[in-house]
């Protein structure tokens, strides 16, 4: 027998669905691919299709359909050609887990909390209940710097039973214009201790885990796995892919939120109906194209603003209150003091939480981000000639000392000036090589933060005929470190 | 929906013979008009690779042989059940994430250190909104299973 466009084909109904079918068990459709068979379906009886198709008229991801004993998705989908003879199944998966939402069982608020939380217990939305979830709760603040200060100190205040802190920074002073979990006579110690001494002040009922460690794709899962909700602050692109990535794999929501400049962001990614942070941005920015905060700025007060909207979600997600931002990334400009809303779509193609995941166990996210690993140099700076911060200490003493040429921007000069004799930014400096002050065949000494950026300068100069250009190995950090303490490290 | 309490046992023995993990299985009876009779359940694979403690899924394949031998002895799945190791026995967000048609019952045993404890039964809304609570109604009569 042909097939023709009046073929018809017997289609199983699951019992469930049988109250739409006025009880029939099988229907016959209408159609010469699976598809028009579905379509006929639904238009015989509409109802059936909400429970069939999601809201971009995609079969439910829940629903398989079975031409006699095969599942049409290792045929042809939807597309697959009708015979006579066969016959359609419509065939649910199930799924399902433990609540994301904490149990509570044996959590107790003693009198001495009952006293301490009482604004909380005063509203409906929270109340013993609600506060018995927060003591429940555990929540891990991967970064404890700007955004990581107001998450740890309002999550604390608020009652978050464990708290787990990931840092290994030692606190700075250029940290206290924003990172107002550490004070002046924190500087020098480690960001942890500084913390947790902060935190006991501000509660003491708060359980604290302290990881003084790098978050790495060996430690991550562990790490994470041992909480209820994550909360990224952190402050580049590899930890950020990493985070999202252990938070998918292990069902962990990921309330996020970066800051740059003047500029933050907040969502929640890593719920199972939502969206993550892949599928807001499948790759990251080429390195280099987005300055870090070290080198762009930020303006102290925004990761006080942007970091209580995450401290404000991950309470939400946890008490199960008002409508989190799955779905939903707010954009906050500080300078014109707007806030937008985007929607972000979960992506069915999500390399890591889409349909047909390709990412299954962590990756190496120094290397996705096209980042080299700290312990090994960057291969311009492998390859220039260099110079130590000894030895031009050594030169000037001499009054040897080669020409000197900052490759920072002016503002990086005017905080920290190890005495150079010209800047030019690497950014201008190929249109820029006239002005060099310096005869080409004399030593040009090039330099930067910490020998990055000045290693590609030198690497411009020697292919424009300053041969004798070297690299200063460390940058002005190195100077400041080992030779000139009073030149500020930024 | 009506169901035995012998049935609900042994639903709870699987629950805790799997602890840490969650267990799954179907509900096999008929549909009527008043609700589900289950007349019997069939333990079912948990086809999860990772997080098994946290998560279930079984596949379409499994769901077809059960419906195929439940049709032998005249029944249909009617539900499903599972655990929750060391939580509630209240849907998740992955419940109703996962949820798939109104009419099914889903049945929750709560394990908590390999010992059950509470047993409920939901369904999913008509809307698909949320799911509704279930009563069940225990009946002590001598089950039909075969």
């Amino acid at each position: 027998m042909t097939t023709s466009k009046y073929t018809r084909t017997p289609i199983h109904i699951p019992a469930p669905l049988r109250s739409y079918t006025d009880g029939q068990t099988t229907i016959n459709v209408q159609g010469n691919s699976v598809g028009d068979a579905l379509d006929d379906l639904t238009r015989q009886f509409p109802v059936l299709k909400q429970h069939l198709f999601d809201e971009e008229g995609a079969l439910r991801t829940f629903v398989n359909i079975y031409l006699n004993d095969e599942d049409i998705r290792y045929l042809g989908h939807i597309s697959t050609v009708l015979s006579e003879d066969d016959e359609l199944s419509i065939v649910p998966s199930i799924a399902g887990g433990c609540p994301q939402t904490l149990s509570t069982v044996g959590t107790r608020l003693s009198p001495a909390e009952l006293r301490r939380y009482q604004r909380h217990l005063s509203l409906p939305e929270v109340g013993v209940e609600g506060q018995t979830k927060l003591k429940a709760a555990s929540v891990l603040i991967v970064g404890v710097g700007g955004l990581g200060s107001p998450l740890a100190l309002y999550l604390a205040a608020a009652g978050v039973g464990r708290i787990g802190l990931v840092d290994f920074d030692i606190v700075e002073e250029s940290n206290l214009q924003r990172q107002v979990l550490h004070g002046v006579s924190d500087v020098g110690r480690s960001k942890l201790a500084s913390a947790s001494d902060r935190i006991r002040e501000v509660n003491e009922f708060v359980t604290l885990d302290l990881h003084e460690t790098r978050l790495t794709s060996e430690n991550a899962i562990d790490i994470i796995s041992d909480y209820d909700l994550v909360a990224d602050g952190t402050d580049n692109f590899p930890t950020r892919f990493l985070v999202n990535d252990a938070c998918v794999l292990t069902g962990t929501p990921n309330v996020y939120a970066s800051i740059f400049r003047f500029d933050g962001q907040v969502s929640v990614f890593g719920m199972p109906d939502g969206p993550c942070y892949r599928c807001l941005y499948p790759e990251p920015p080429p390195p280099g194209m987005v300055p870090s905060c070290a080198e762009g700025g930020v303006l102290g007060v925004l990761p006080g603003l942007v970091g209580a909207l995450q401290a404000t979600e991950v309470i939400k997600l946890i008490l199960g209150i008002g409508e989190p931002l799955v779905g939903r990334l707010v954009l906050i400009d500080a300078l014109s003091t707007k806030f937008r809303t985007l929607t972000v779509r979960k992506d069915k193609d999500c390399p890591v939480c889409g349909t047909r995941p390709t990412v299954t166990a962590l990756i190496d996210y120094e290397e996705f981000c096209g980042i080299p690993t700290n312990d090994a140099p960057t291969s311009e700076e492998h390859s220039v000639p260099e110079m130590t911060v000894f030895e031009l200490d050594e030169l000037r003493r001499q009054n040897r000392a080669p020409f000197v040429l900052d490759v920072r921007k002016p503002f990086e000069a005017e905080i920290a000036d190890l005495g150079a004799d010209q800047l030019i930014p690497v950014e201008e400096l190929s249109d820029r090589l006239g002005e060099i002050q310096a005869a080409p065949d004399r030593e040009i000494l090039v330099h930067c933060r910490s020998g990055g950026r000045s290693a590609k300068a030198v690497i411009i100069l020697q292919e424009n005929g300053f041969v004798r250009a070297v690299n200063l190995k460390g940058g002005i950090r190195a100077w400041s470190e080992e030779i000139d303490p009073t030149v500020l490290v930024y | 929906m009506r169901i035995h309490n012998e049935i609900l046992d042994a639903i709870r023995k699987h629950g805790s013979d799997a602890y840490p993990e969650e267990c799954c299985g179907f509900l096999l009876g008929s549909m009527t008009a008043d609700g589900n009779d289950v007349a019997a359940v069939t333990p079912v694979k948990n086809r999860r690779k990772t997080n098994r403690d946290q998560r279930f899924s079984i596949s379409a394949d499994d769901f077809r042989d059960a419906d195929l031998a439940a049709h032998e002895q005249g029944w249909d799945i009617v539900g499903f059940y599972h655990s929750h190791p060391d939580h509630s026995a209240e849907p998740s967000a992955t419940d109703l994430a996962e949820a798939t048609f109104p009419g099914y019952a889903y049945i929750i045993v709560s394990v908590f250190n390999h010992r059950p404890q509470e047993v409920t039964a939901w369904s999913l809304s008509p809307d698909r909104s949320r799911f509704e609570t279930e009563p069940i109604e225990i009946t002590t009569e001598t089950p039909v299973t075969p």
